[in-house]
């Protein structure tokens, strides 16, 4: 229900971006048009409707991932954004993968011996960053491993394979090669949350009785580390990270930035730059989507997870 | 008389729980003292910085794109070196750290009095305004503060006309940014003024008649105040990195002004050719103002959570 509603909204908000900011007509029209031309025009496109009227029109192609043509390419939207996608979602994936899987790990070392030196270290690493913006990090990657060492590729992708509608970079030497850096930029932020999140959850299980008793019965203890206590961290973690996945599409705008990667997010802010809205509807649109989708596989997750509220439910 | 009631203030801020808690941290002294330090070096650049670098008769171009000062080429008038336009970069940080600082702390205060509104509203009012206002927020808040602000700066940019962007968009910013902030203060302040409305002083107010907007502004917000306050320093961490963020996309403050994110947009393009001064202090003024402002708000939190006490 809530899901609907947020579509709905950001619908309403994309549609009235198109309505009121900026005139249409102006947008798609040249200097030297008659002003009895623009107004065919105007009833022609059906802008003199209600307004109730031109928003169904609008969420019926919506629906349908009709955006209408971008004012700056004269192409439609929905191809620019289908074949930027792959990019974007290759990088949010990789990022998310690497930052689940050292951030867990971290997360339970720190929490296990919380007074290692090794721990504290991590610990105040993770602060700096906190502190640290996205972008800055990506350009003291380039600073270090692209100018100093020339090791890495600093922007694009690299050559990419078409497998059908789906350009990969996963597939050659050089994609991979310049997947490396944008995607432990992405990935840096969200790993240091994930790690500061599994850590505080594993501090709090680690004192329940049934860790305790589990203890006294004499259980190795990775096994009650691993099977008792981390299971038990992972409730807040799923709702946490997949709340993240939808941040590293958000940030994944200033990584692409960053790196000239050619994602949507890089597409979005060329966008902003010169008001393309009907670019910035539909990217508004989509990520709304991706949240949502992301939302609903986490609620679904949960029941995989946690048997009592599948017991609830019955 | 007037005098007597400064003083016996601050004694009673000397001795206060949060002063000697103060006290005893060194790492909020040393946070506190690095903030000040910058706060006092922007807002008084145009009396200390070495020299001016939006005059433009004092900029002279064979001075441009020289390292800093303790590397072989320096000048010792530049101590951080000089950018493409020989603007000493010294002096660009502290008029930047201006525009990066006036910006957090305007936006920081605008979303307080948004959120800080709507959150007592929601609170004390209940009921069908309740739920609009927590519904928009909830709303809100799944989607990152980042791409609100984003977003919000792109469709002022499209509602104001080209010739005017570069006067206003310091404005577009701090507005875009302030109510991408609003929902963290809104449900905190919700929160405690569900507590207080039920409490005795709130109820003898309001049998004695006083007016409920008076209760709300003179009664109740003092009391919600402390937890207000922790978020708003980490918020203006948060609101920092947000302005350096859309300056460094390119949506944010023109580069006739700069604040610290448009001084790294502009360096990142020299960081190829060596230049690596150009956008590294201006990033590292950035990274300690933030790291400073967060050891602060972390500070707070702890100071003012009683079960750390």
């Amino acid at each position: 229900m809530q899901s609907v509603i947020v579509m709905f909204t950001v619908g309403l908000i994309a549609f009235s971006m198109f309505r009121f900011v900026g005139d249409p007509i102006n947008n798609m029209v040249g200097q030297d048009t008659s002003e009895q031309e623009r107004i065919e025009l105007r009833e022609r496109l059906g802008l003199n409707d209600p307004f109730l009227v031109q928003f169904g029109r609008f969420s019926l192609n919506a629906v349908q991932g009709d955006f209408g043509l971008s004012y700056k390419y004269r192409v439609p939207v929905s191809e620019m954004i289908a074949e930027r996608m792959p990019a974007t979602l290759e990088l949010a994936f990789v990022a998310a993968i690497l930052s689940l899987a050292i951030g867990i790990p971290l997360g339970v070392y720190t929490a296990l011996k919380r007074h290692s030196f090794l721990s504290k270290l991590i610990m105040t690493t993770s602060l700096i960053g906190v502190s640290l913006p996205t972008f800055l990090t990506g350009i003291m990657l380039i600073l270090f491993f692209g100018v100093v060492l020339r090791w890495l590729p600093t922007f694009g992708r690299g050559d990419v394979i078409e497998l059908g509608s789906w350009s990969t970079g996963f597939l050659t030497a050089s994609g991979l090669k310049s997947l490396i850096l944008p995607s432990i930029t992405l990935a840096l932020f969200q790993l240091t949350l994930i790690m500061r999140l599994v850590r505080a959850e594993m501090l709090e299980v680690l004192r329940t009785d049934f860790v305790k008793f589990a203890k006294a019965r004499g259980l190795p203890n990775r096994l009650v580390n691993f099977k008792h206590a981390l299971k038990n961290t992972l409730v807040p973690v799923i709702t946490i990270t997949g709340l993240q996945l939808g941040s590293l599409i958000a940030f994944a705008i200033i990584t692409e930035s960053v790196f000239q990667w050619p994602g949507m997010g890089l597409l979005f802010i060329q966008a902003i730059a010169d008001v393309d809205i009907p670019i910035m509807a539909a990217y508004l649109v989509l990520i709304a989507f991706f949240f949502v989708m992301i939302n609903m596989i986490v609620d679904i997750l949960y029941y995989a997870v946690d048997p009592r509220l599948r017991a609830d439910n019955e | 008389m007037e005098n007597t009631v400064e003083k016996s203030r601050m004694a009673r801020i000397l001795d206060s729980d949060i002063w000697h808690s103060f006290a005893r941290s060194p790492v909020a002294i040393i946070s506190s003292i690095v903030t000040l330090v910058i706060i006092f070096g922007a807002l008084f650049a145009p009396f200390i910085a070495p020299n001016d670098p939006f005059d433009l008769v004092a900029i002279d171009l064979m001075d441009a794109s020289l390292p800093p000062a303790w590397l072989e080429e320096g000048d010792s008038r530049f101590f951080l070196g000089t950018d493409d336009q020989g603007r000493g970069i010294l002096s660009t940080i502290m008029y930047g750290a201006r525009i990066s600082l006036f910006v957090g702390f305007a936006s920081v205060i605008f979303s307080m009095i948004v959120g800080i509104s709507l959150g007592l509203i929601s609170g004390y009012v209940g009921g069908r305004t309740d739920a609009i206002i927590m519904r928009i927020a909830d709303i809100q808040l799944s989607f990152p503060a980042i791409l609100i602000a984003l977003l919000l700066d792109g469709v002022a940019r499209g509602l104001v006309p080209k010739e005017m962007h570069n006067d206003v968009t310091i404005y577009v910013l701090v507005f875009a940014i302030g109510i991408s902030g609003w929902v963290q203060y809104a449900r905190t302040v919700r929160g405690s003024t569900l507590v207080e409305k039920n409490k005795e002083y709130v109820q003898a107010a309001r049998i004695i008649g006083i007016r409920p907007g008076t209760i709300l502004r003179r009664h109740i917000l003092p009391n919600v105040m402390g937890p207000v306050m922790v978020i708003a320093t980490i918020h203006l961490a948060i609101a920092i990195i947000t302005e350096a963020t859309l300056s460094f996309l390119g949506v944010g403050v023109p580069p006739t002004t700069p604040s610290l994110g448009t001084l790294i947009r502009i360096g990142n393009e020299y960081l190829f050719s060596g230049e690596w001064w150009i956008t590294i202090f201006p990033g590292a003024a950035l990274v300690i103002l933030v790291l400073a402002v967060n050891l602060l708000g972390d500070w707070l939190r702890d100071a003012l959570n009683p079960k750390l006490r």
